[in-house]
């Protein structure tokens, strides 16, 4: 990517002891974009932060932002900025000094402080509360302070630590849409650094998976979800029915196969594909029926569990070979319900093309 | 049929019950009485101090003109201001060092800079004593001009308080958000101007702290400035001392009771500021 406001370029982070955090991982993150760094704890996402920030440095590699490799540039002289997960929110200063500290330590003039200042809090709606210590604040007012704080430099990139972590259930999707909103006005790149793939998903534009130091596959939201390219990325994003399966011949764009539990059958493909593969359905996708349906793919089962969530159902069908499906049911009607119950003997179909077979 | 408890005789209603009162009078009666006693004394019209006669202030205003009293209290307040001065910069600094810093031996050195706070008092005074004059630095600060013939003094003083300072301040900073300091960085200040805009800010209530209790300890210590202050000079502890061999007068009461107002002030300071912040972890 030519526009590639951030590239990171084979790096390597590996600490005293052994342990390999970051294994040689490229990424290019553009201009602009709302893009996340996914992925369980321990997957590296928070050292390539930290190098991002200039709080660590690269074993090896090059981490250029801005047409420049900063990999061993310290961090106060990075055009980089870090909302960080604990906000980070300097206890002896009022908001206004949190704010402005950033501007005054590089010498930037009283004057436009001041106007800067109040400009960054009028953009996150802290005005009202300038003179305020961060102890006579929320949780969701000290993390906007974190944010005047971190835009009132005019980075060109802005690094978001499990943003929405910290935040009880409304005040996250209030959040989420004021961080979409702003990352649309200021026009900075945003990097999200999280575990919660909800955060992920609602918010980026592009996200990169990472397990074990390296980037297992960078895509939109979408095609993460329906799209994965791994049993661990599909595993990771939303939850998922992954059935074992035993191919025994390739037909053109298509393979001919055994899936454990349902049966033969032919499936889209376009990889070389082994011995065992994996069939991924998301839950959404699988339908219940009670008579046996005209589907090309069905299996009969016995109900084990109904979980009711509101708006849905999940249902556990447990089939033949040992073979749990999961099943989201929507209750569309109000007298409805899932329209099934534990112990009843079901079938569950789906559409071929809603299969995802995976080969590693 | 179970037994009931009434109103205050509840598990944690300890406070209401008659008996640990009278305890706790008791109690504070042993402890204090003494210093009541002195305290009251310092106003009393009797020559010897024994018998309560009247009223009076006349006490303070003798010890006010007792030339020699009034040079060891003097003695002694500069050699407190400047040890703790002294004390709270290089406990402050040992503390940095303790909870920035890792390297070899750190656990040992952690043990022996605490030593001066539970050896014996009488050792620390005698093996400071023979350093001094070992070292010569005994001969060479006694002919000392004012106030320069007190550096032994301040030497042992420094010696003594840094330790207690270093404590307070550590375990001040163990509450340090380390974000703080990293989000000072990534805000684009230097090394220098995070640790006196961040760290510094934070370490302020556990260096006022410190600097009490390392004054506190210097004004009333007894023992090692016996040892190692030179023929001619004498702080106030030592001269209470030598005054109270020759019989306790009323004087002595007024000025004792004019250094533990000093001590209590500060120490009550000293424990404010040491009080758990409240949430204010940033």
């Amino acid at each position: 990517m030519s526009d590639a406001i951030v590239s990171i370029r084979n790096v390597t982070k590996a600490f005293p002891g052994g342990v390999t955090a970051v294994d040689n991982v490229s990424l290019d993150i553009a201009q602009n974009e709302f893009f996340a760094l996914l992925g369980p704890s321990g997957c590296g996402k928070t050292t390539l932060r930290r190098m991002i920030s200039g709080l660590e440095t690269p074993t090896s590699g090059q981490i250029v932002i801005g047409g420049e490799d900063m990999a061993f540039t310290p961090p106060n002289k990075r055009p980089t900025n870090m909302v960080f997960q604990s906000y980070a929110v300097f206890p002896h200063m009022t908001v206004e000094q949190n704010v402005g500290y950033g501007l005054k330590v590089t010498g930037v003039a009283t004057d436009e402080i001041r106007r800067r200042v109040g400009e960054a809090l009028d953009m996150v709606k802290l005005t009202a509360l300038a003179a305020r210590k961060p102890d006579q604040m929320s949780g969701g007012q000290r993390q906007r302070v974190a944010l005047a704080r971190a835009l009132v430099k005019r980075p060109k990139v802005l690094l978001l630590d499990e943003p929405l972590s910290a935040l009880d259930a409304k005040l996250r999707d209030d959040m989420r849409m004021e961080l979409t909103r702003l990352q649309e006005t200021v026009g900075i790149t945003f990097i999200i650094v999280t575990h919660d793939q909800d955060e992920a998903l609602s918010m980026a534009s592009r996200i990169a998976v990472m397990d074990k130091g390296a980037v297992q596959q960078v895509a939109t939201p979408a095609e993460l979800y329906e799209h994965p390219r791994s049993r661990f990325v599909a595993d990771f994003i939303g939850k998922v029915n992954l059935i074992d399966a035993r191919v025994h011949r390739q037909i053109g764009r298509k393979i001919d196969c055994e899936l454990k539990g349902v049966g033969r059958m032919e499936l889209a493909s376009d990889g070389l594909v082994g011995g065992q593969v994996a069939v991924a359905v998301r839950p959404e996708k699988l339908k219940i029926a009670i008579a046996e349906p005209a589907s090309a793919i069905r299996v009969q089962g016995r109900v084990r569990d109904v979980a009711y969530y509101g708006d849905t159902s999940h249902v556990v069908i447990e089939a033949a070979d040992g073979l749990d499906l999961s099943v989201n049911v929507q209750n569309d009607t109000r007298l409805g319900g899932s329209g099934v119950e534990r112990g009843q003997t079901v079938w569950v179909h789906w559409a071929p093309e809603d299969s995802i077979v995976l080969t590693e | 049929m179970a037994a009931r408890l009434k109103p205050g005789q509840g598990p944690l209603d300890y406070g209401s019950r008659l008996w640990l009162r009278l305890l706790f009078a008791a109690i504070f009666f042993v402890l204090y009485a003494p210093i009541i006693t002195l305290v009251a004394f310092s106003f009393n019209t009797d020559k010897r101090g024994v018998v309560w006669r009247g009223f009076t202030l006349d006490n303070y205003a003798r010890a006010w003109n007792n030339a020699s009293l009034i040079e060891a209290l003097t003695n002694s307040l500069v050699i407190a201001v400047i040890a703790t001065v002294f004390a709270t910069v290089l406990g402050a600094l040992t503390a940095l060092l303790m909870w920035r810093f890792r390297f070899p031996l750190k656990g040992a050195y952690e043990g022996f800079m605490a030593l001066p706070i539970v050896i014996p008092e009488i050792c620390m005074g005698v093996a400071l004593l023979l350093f001094f004059v070992n070292s010569g630095m005994m001969e060479f600060f006694v002919h000392m001009p004012w106030p320069l013939n007190l550096g032994n003094i301040i030497f042992a003083h420094v010696t003594f308080c840094f330790p207690f300072v270093a404590v307070v301040v550590r375990s001040r900073l163990v509450g340090f958000n380390r974000q703080l300091e990293e989000a000072s960085k990534d805000l684009g200040a230097s090394e220098w101007q995070t640790f006196w805009s961040i760290i510094v800010p934070f370490m302020k209530p556990g260096l006022i702290a410190g600097a009490l209790l390392a004054f506190t300890l210097s004004l009333d210590d007894f023992v090692i400035t016996f040892f190692t202050s030179g023929p001619e000079t004498v702080t106030f502890p030592v001269k209470v001392y030598s005054l109270v061999r020759r019989g306790v007068s009323p004087e002595i009461n007024a000025a004792s009771t004019v250094l533990i107002v000093i001590t209590v002030v500060a120490t009550v300071l000293a424990m404010k500021l040491q009080a758990p912040p409240r949430a204010d972890k940033g």
